[in-house]
């Protein structure tokens, strides 16, 4: 509880109308950078980072952390109305998000997103405040075994999810492993299937294949089947904010679940976008409705979000306390941290006690303004379902562009991007899950470092896998998750004989 | 929007300070200045990750010439480090002519073509600077028992292959000193390749690995909490800075790998490149806008921070250092077999 005292320092610091105002600002433009698909929260603090240079550091950190909360409230909104992740994190959102919004239900759906990022920053929030050097510590004991053992967690906490057959789920899943490889593979420094090519030593941008995959597949199939929004006839009362409110406490478990999950990896650093698939895998797992998950479920908009904003905040934690950055958008941070002089790092709490609790205090308000920002303005997103279908399509399709050009400025993105929207329109009309796909794209090529430096380190011998209690503890987690339906099937059918047969 | 921030963010007297500065700075210069001028906006090529060391000198640089108004057209800075960094030396040599593209450049521009045959050599692009040279520090963890340099190899020779050393990337800089150290040496360690040297720190302090051959920055915080030990720097002299950095220990405290009997020397350039067929009018006008920010005082800020040994050579000068440090690099790369075999990546 020592910590209380510079808290309220630091929120002394934060609150000049200066630093609000930025607040404000860095809230709005993060919105916007996390609504545009593909200029997302990493790309959008780079941007304007050289803006803060002639700032104070600490009112520079609350603009651009900010945005960086901006960013990530944002990145749901595009997801539930147009099944369009405007951030890597937001995938997840879109599996029961859209569904909602195609019902008439976005504004609940964005209701609930919000207010589950609200609280998944904020459990992140009081874990910096109040533990930080603690967790600090325990993110240096991972090593490759720990992070392959921890991305195996999320394979199979993913595996057997959705009501496609598993094999289906295998071809997707091994078509993203694939894809992962493409470009410099990190532990022999050479090219990898890119065929002479230019174009591919880039690699696979998860971004645009998403953009393409989710994004112009679905409009793709939604101009086949004719099936216009049903948003017409949303609900517009912005009574609908407290409707949803009224019904949050009944998923207390999914959020607590989801927060912690959301900070164990953004302190390891697994990051946001593992945290959401893990929060949605886990939530699916362990919910009661877990057969009406990926049709319009509350529950599986609420559960990768606040995961994923839980994540997002805790990533900030590793980078301040030790100077590693637990994100993409830390890492940019980080960079900036050091053009300001500051050296983050353990010294950094003792040295520049200022900074850091007017940073933290900035996190408490920045998510609070955040939320009231996004509540708001629930009803006005709402509101663009209400354009008919043939004007909102071709905006659409404009922002994907823009957004996928955004990523490396590179025109032959766009290109990589409608290709993806064609194989995402096969996979649908074929019914193959995109999940799995793009969990590994974002996660492949992390889990095959991390497995090559661990046989490496250990000259080939598996058994590092149960070394120690914390790898040896997640990967048996991982084998249980992966068996789960199986064990599940197997508890009823000893329970209920007859009903057995059915269970596969 | 953007101009909008700039304006709220400086107080008027200081950006009236700043034109009288600019003004006098326009005419004391006014001979040397060349007559090209940028007529649209400046890309600036990264081959580095997003936040690494190339990232973070090309921010400064585009962040000293806004505030200092040394350019009339805005520096945008593009990250292109797609193949290890391939993607941007092509860019720069696909652009010929162009004089609206700069690249900043690390020793990926040798390695990379050397190890993976990409179809590129600097010599099809027109240096333009040395920037600054980068320092290699041996680290090992603090709770380790290796005091000196001598201790450590000492170690890894009694058991060779046993001890881990981590680094950025395959074939690259890191496992090019390794390299180094082994055939000086002639010990062998285990290298393990991970992404960045964010991530290399934390795995030695975690214990993860047994050394790193990080950049000074990259250790600089956790040398201060006494998390890591520098053993020794792979220079010819000792960095000059005599600011104690931790209580007792500045950077010029640190023995070079010779004084502690390991014959390993690496530097790695920080330079500027920009496309082949530009006129010499542009690549002046480069060369004085690099020349400028050099003066500054962010400048010698970030290079004192980051202990990057000082060079700055245009001309004949940095050609001649380019031939060199080429040489020197296929030289290493091939007594340690990281040469790319055949066939060629267009």
């Amino acid at each position: 509880m020592d910590n209380i005292l510079p808290l309220l320092h630091g929120f002394s610091v934060v609150l000049t109308s200066y630093n609000v105002a930025l607040m404000f600002l860095g809230i709005l433009l993060g919105i916007v950078v996390g609504v545009l698909p593909g200029l997302g929260g990493p790309n959008g603090v780079a941007i304007l980072l050289p803006l803060t240079f002639t700032m104070e550091p600490t009112s520079a950190i609350v603009m651009l952390s900010c945005i960086y909360w901006g960013a990530l409230f944002g990145g749901a909104i595009t997801s539930i109305l147009f099944n369009i992740p405007g951030e890597p994190s937001s995938v997840a959102t879109t599996f029961d998000g859209y569904p909602l919004a195609q019902q008439g239900r976005a504004g609940e759906a964005l209701t609930a997103s919000f207010s589950g990022s609200f609280l998944g920053a904020l459990v992140g929030v009081l874990l910096i405040t109040f533990l930080a050097p603690l967790v600090a510590k325990f993110a240096l004991r991972f090593g490759p075994p720990e992070f392959f053992a921890v991305y195996l967690l999320t394979f199979c906490s993913f595996i057997g999810m959705g009501q496609e057959s598993p094999m289906k789920s295998i071809v997707s899943m091994m078509l993203g492993f694939a894809l992962a490889v493409i470009g410099m593979d990190t532990m022999s420094g050479q090219m990898r299937l890119t065929f002479g090519w230019t174009g591919l030593m880039q690699g696979v941008d998860f971004l645009i294949a998403v953009i393409g995959l989710f994004g112009i597949g679905e409009i793709l199939v939604t101009i086949e089947e004719g099936l216009a929004f049903k948003g017409k006839s949303a609900n517009l009362n912005p009574k609908v904010v407290f409707q949803t409110w009224a019904r949050l406490p009944k998923y207390w478990a999914t959020l607590i679940r989801s927060s912690l999950i959301g900070c164990w990896m953004g302190v390891t650093p697994g990051g946001a976008t593992a945290a959401s698939f893990m929060g949605y895998g886990i939530a699916q797992k362990f919910s009661s409705r877990r057969d009406r998950f990926g049709t319009g479920e509350i529950e599986g908009v609420v559960a990768p979000e606040t995961a994923a904003h839980a994540s997002g905040t805790s990533a900030l934690l590793p980078m301040l306390a030790l100077g590693i950055p637990g994100s993409a958008t830390a890492a940019v941070l980080l960079g900036g941290l050091m053009i300001w002089g500051l050296e983050p790092g353990p010294l950094l709490f003792v040295e520049h006690k200022d900074f850091v609790w007017g940073l933290i205090a900035s996190m408490y308000l920045g998510n609070i303004v955040g939320l009231i920002i996004v509540l708001s303005t629930v009803p006005l997103f709402a509101a663009i379902l209400r354009v008919p279908f043939p004007i909102i399509a071709p905006i659409i399709i404009i922002l994907c562009a823009i957004g996928a050009y955004s990523v490396h400025n590179s025109v032959m993105d766009v290109w990589f991007m409608l290709g993806f929207g064609a194989v995402g329109y096969l996979f649908k009309k074929l019914g193959f899950p995109l999940a799995p796909l793009v969990l590994a794209l974002v996660l492949g090529d992390k889990a095959e470092d991390a497995f090559r430096q661990t046989m490496l380190a250990s000259k080939g011998d598996l058994s590092i896998f149960w070394s120690n209690g914390l790898v040896g503890t997640i990967t048996v987690l991982a084998i249980v998750l992966l068996f789960w339906p199986a064990i599940v099937s197997l508890c009823r059918r000893m329970r209920s004989p007859k009903l057995g047969q059915a269970v596969p | 929007m953007t101009s909008k921030i700039t304006r709220c963010l400086m107080p008027n007297r200081t950006s009236l300070f700043r034109w009288l500065f600019v003004g006098a700075l326009l005419t004391f210069s006014g001979a040397a200045q060349a007559a090209w001028q940028p007529t649209k906006s400046i890309t600036f090529v990264v081959t580095g990750g997003a936040g690494g060391g190339a990232d973070q000198m090309a921010r400064l640089i585009q962040g000293i010439v806004s505030k200092y108004r040394l350019s009339k057209q805005p520096i945008i800075v593009v990250i292109q480090n797609g193949g290890g960094g391939g993607q941007g030396f092509l860019d720069i040599k696909n652009s010929p002519g162009d004089p609206h593209k700069i690249a900043i450049v690390l020793s990926n521009l040798y390695s990379v073509p050397l190890s993976t045959n990409l179809d590129f050599n600097w010599r099809d692009t027109t240096p333009v600077a040395l920037m600054a040279l980068d320092e290699f520090v041996l680290w090992v963890n603090a709770r380790s028992p290796y005091k000196t340099a001598q201790d450590y190899i000492a170690a890894v020779k009694a058991s060779p292959g046993n001890f881990k050393m981590g680094g950025a990337g395959s074939k690259r800089e890191d496992e090019i000193v390794t390299a180094v150290i082994e055939h000086a040496t002639g010990t062998k360690f285990t290298f393990i390749p991970y992404k960045g040297g964010g991530e290399i720190s934390t795995q030695l302090i975690g214990g993860h690995i047994d050394s790193d051959v990080n950049n000074p920055i990259e250790h600089i915080a956790h040398w201060r909490a006494d998390e890591v030990r520098p053993l020794c720097v792979f220079d010819t002299q000792r960095m000059p800075f005599k600011d104690k950095v931790t209580k007792t220990e500045s950077w010029n405290d640190i023995p070079t790998c010779r004084e502690s009997g390991i014959d390993a020397q690496y530097l790695m350039l920080r330079g500027i490149l920009m496309p082949k067929g530009v006129t010499a009018d542009q690549l002046a006008y480069y060369v004085n806008l690099l020349r400028e920010v050099r003066e500054k005082p962010e400048w010698k800020e970030f290079i004192a921070k980051g202990a990057y040994k000082e060079s700055f050579l245009v001309g004949d000068e940095f050609t001649k250092f380019l031939e060199e440090d080429e040489a020197r690099h296929k030289e290493i790369m091939k007594k340690a077999d990281f040469l790319a075999q055949s066939g060629s990546v267009k």
